[in-house]
């Protein structure tokens, strides 16, 4: 599999994707071996390009990175704009100018990782770590492996025909829901959105399987294998998306009563990091069918595997 | 100079030769006298009258200036533009707007018209001096805060009230901030699927509601910039039918591209207010052509590339238009077979000059007449290749096949223009 670069979920064929599991898989098994290591991108310069802090989404970028022998160099970038700063442009060519060779990019603008990408800033491969309330492929891909090792017990090859999945919450800005959204369906999965209405754009809805605004009226109406909860930022109270953080917990949290309507078997997902009491409490975040600390260790094994595959090595390591 | 453009289109279809001798046509018939110029197969039109441009002097002249804009809008076939008053310093004083007339006159390619600002530094709470700018030399009569609303309804109410005391028109950025803060693009699938944050219709739609009533109680003069979606145009419609003294306008742009482009994430589309969808663009052109919008306004925006080479949401909302506005009037209103030139040349020239109380613009081509005047070759196929003589480069239609091209402009009786190439420039 050829890959250049990584800015959008749909950049995946069902092929494609089925492959990075696979890839992903291999390289859990690398990642519980005394020598985490593998020579992959050994010479190969990784910039983490952040203008956004986020040490979680960080750090299992540079721990894939170094376990493919990346040398790594993290810049954390402060401003977007002309006025703030320097540009992208001109930070990512002085990046290219220290012959960088792949830059995962963390921004908060929609869309940047695909402006690098599109532009003759830079010559080598991009991967979107998340852009602004738009995307976070390899979000989706941990996610699908999570789900496939969890539920499948990841058989190599296979995919995600069939399972239900809800996704809970801040639909609108969140590019977690956005990437898992076309994943999830690319690998067959059925996915539901649920939030409340200023929070679920109708254009999502029309993409989903379902959509409800009402969190127990989709528990009554439909079987979840996984529900996937999204954080929950106080700061769109104050743009009236919602009331309070009372009512929001009430109306769209994941607690033990509500988790308790649904089937035994239900995996309870977050992306991290988690509002404890607000979009999840904690009987259901510290559950057993939790899988939020597996999503983390997963991520540093699919990150590791789209670098792998975006260094185009194609030799059966 | 005298000299006659023989055997050439009028928009009503005549064929006919046109003598000019100093700033006047002298005769249109079969006459000529001085020099021949051979205008067979071209077209002639009133010249193109702009009330809605950005020519970014004073304070932005390193997007554009006076001189730099009145070349591009000569090459667009424009005798008369009128700039914004989002300056620096704000044009809402008689000192700038004066200084910007005078910047026009400067340079000589077409009439410079300033607009003034309606409130002070564009802050939208007090009212600027309109009426000593309309005293000024440079007789303001259009005002308007454009790249911004006058969202509070009684500065608007007060504005249009006030203007009646020389017949000006108060010319509104129809956009409610509340609803449209961080707005980046259209509301509806696509914002929702770029994760851009959305600018709904119903943000320009409801001001557009509100003035036409705020018109209708002063009994004052409104024209509505930029018109972008299809409830807008209802909303004028049936203002219009009210008798509300409603006037609208229409850019090139809204005419012919749509919010798919943004799917690009190149900041070249972005816009305000923004590129919409394929119906509203649809109802647009019906609008022209029905006459519920009047005119067509470029909204030429010139910015640097340091304000569109980056991420989409830091970028500057604009883009050009002088020189492809007519080519994009021709495509919608001729070319379609929907409408006619004489449709063309009212929503380009005729109609932009009553609205703005300009003598000498987008006169009847008679004699007597001052020679503003466009010939163009509508046979012409052209690929747009770069952002032409603005100092900016911002163009969206790069790459695009346009047709029809401005062959000659005349500005009171010179030529701006001449075989396609600015004045003094061949």
């Amino acid at each position: 599999m050829k890959l250049k670069h990584l800015v959008s979920a749909s950049d995946l064929s069902h092929a494609q994707a089925i492959a990075l599991l696979d890839t992903t898989a291999e390289m859990a098994v690398v990642s519980q071996r005394d020598v985490k290591k593998l020579p992959a991108l050994r010479g190969k310069t990784v910039v983490n390009l952040f203008y956004e802090d986020s040490t979680r989404t960080r750090v299992s970028f540079e721990v894939a990175e170094k376990r493919l022998s990346a040398d790594v160099v993290n810049v954390s970038a402060k401003g977007s704009s002309v006025s703030k700063g320097e540009s992208l442009k001109d930070t990512v060519q002085t990046l290219a100018a220290i012959s960088a060779d792949i830059i995962v990019m963390r921004h908060s603008a929609s869309g940047a990782a695909h402006t690098l990408a599109e532009s003759d800033w830079f010559e080598g491969s991009v991967v979107n770590a998340g852009d602004g309330t738009h995307e976070h492929p390899t979000q989706a891909l941990l996610d699908a492996y999570t789900l496939r090792s969890r539920l499948f017990g990841n058989k190599s090859g296979s995919d995600l025909s069939g399972l239900n999945v809800a996704i809970v919450g801040d639909i609108a800005h969140s590019r977690v829901a956005r990437s898992n959204l076309i994943l999830l369906k690319t690998l067959g999965a059925n996915v539901h959105l649920i939030g409340p209405p200023t929070l679920l754009p109708g254009a999502l809805s029309a993409k989903a399987s379902s959509a409800n605004y009402s969190f127990d009226h989709a528990i009554e109406s439909q079987h979840f294998d996984a529900v996937m909860m999204l954080r929950i930022q106080s700061e769109r109270m104050n743009a009236a998306f919602f009331p309070s953080e009372a009512e929001y917990s009430r109306l769209w949290g994941l607690n033990r009563e509500r988790f308790a309507r649904m089937g035994k078997e239900t995996l309870i997902m977050h992306p991290g990091p988690m509002n404890r009491g607000l979009e999840i409490d904690s009987f259901c975040a510290d559950h057993p069918n939790s899988t939020v600390l597996d999503q983390v260790q997963n991520g540093v094994s699919a990150r590791m595997a789209v670098l792998y595959h975006l260094a185009g090595t194609d030799r059966n390591d | 100079m005298s000299f006659t453009l023989t055997n050439v289109t009028l928009a009503d279809g005549r064929k006919v030769n046109v003598a000019i001798d100093g700033d006047r046509i002298t005769s249109v018939g079969h006459e000529q006298h001085g020099e021949l110029v051979d205008c067979d197969g071209l077209v002639l039109l009133s010249g193109f009258v702009d009330v809605h441009t950005h020519l970014r002097q004073p304070g932005y002249e390193q997007s554009e200036t006076v001189l730099t804009g009145s070349m591009a809008a000569a090459l667009g076939g424009y005798t008369a533009v009128h700039p914004m008053a989002n300056t620096m310093p704000v044009a809402d004083n008689a000192g700038v707007v004066e200084q910007i007339q005078r910047l026009g006159e400067d340079a000589g390619l077409v009439e410079v018209q300033p607009i003034g600002a309606v409130t002070l530094g564009l802050g939208g709470e007090q009212l600027a001096e309109l009426g000593s700018m309309n005293a000024s030399r440079a007789k303001v009569t259009i005002f308007s805060d454009d790249g911004k609303c006058v969202s509070d309804a009684l500065v608007m109410r007060r504005a249009l009230a006030y203007v009646k005391t020389f017949n000006g028109v108060i010319a509104q950025h129809a956009q409610e901030p509340r609803l449209t803060q961080n707005a980046q693009m259209n509301e509806g699938a696509v914002s929702a699927e770029l994760g851009l944050a959305g600018w709904p219709a119903v943000a320009e739609e409801s001001i557009i509601a509100r003035d036409i009533m705020l018109a209708e109680l002063t009994e004052s003069r409104l024209h509505v910039c930029h018109v972008s979606t299809a409830g807008s145009v209802e909303q004028i419609r049936l203002g219009k039918a009210r008798g509300v003294r409603v006037t609208a306008e229409v850019t090139p742009h809204h005419l012919l591209l749509t919010e798919e482009l943004a799917r690009t994430y190149d900041p070249v589309y972005k816009v305000n207010p923004p590129l919409r969808t394929a119906s509203d663009v649809e109802a647009l052109r019906e609008a022209l052509i029905d006459g519920t919008i009047d005119v067509i306004g470029t909204d030429h925006a010139p910015h640097p590339d340091e304000l569109k080479s980056c991420e989409w949401s830091s970028a500057a909302f604009g883009m050009l238009g002088l020189e492809t506005a007519a080519s994009i009037a021709q495509l919608v209103l001729v070319d379609s077979g929907k409408s006619t030139w004489v449709r063309l040349e009212e929503v380009l020239s005729k109609v932009p000059a009553v609205i703005s109380g300009l003598k000498s613009q987008g006169q009847t081509i008679s004699a007597g007449s001052v020679a503003n005047l466009v010939v163009i070759d509508p046979s012409v196929k052209r690929t747009i290749i770069d952002g032409g003589a603005s100092k900016s480069n911002n163009q969206p239609y790069v790459g695009m096949e346009l047709p029809g091209q401005v062959i000659h402009t005349i500005f009171n009786g010179k030529f701006t223009v001449r075989d396609g190439v600015l004045a003094g420039k061949a």
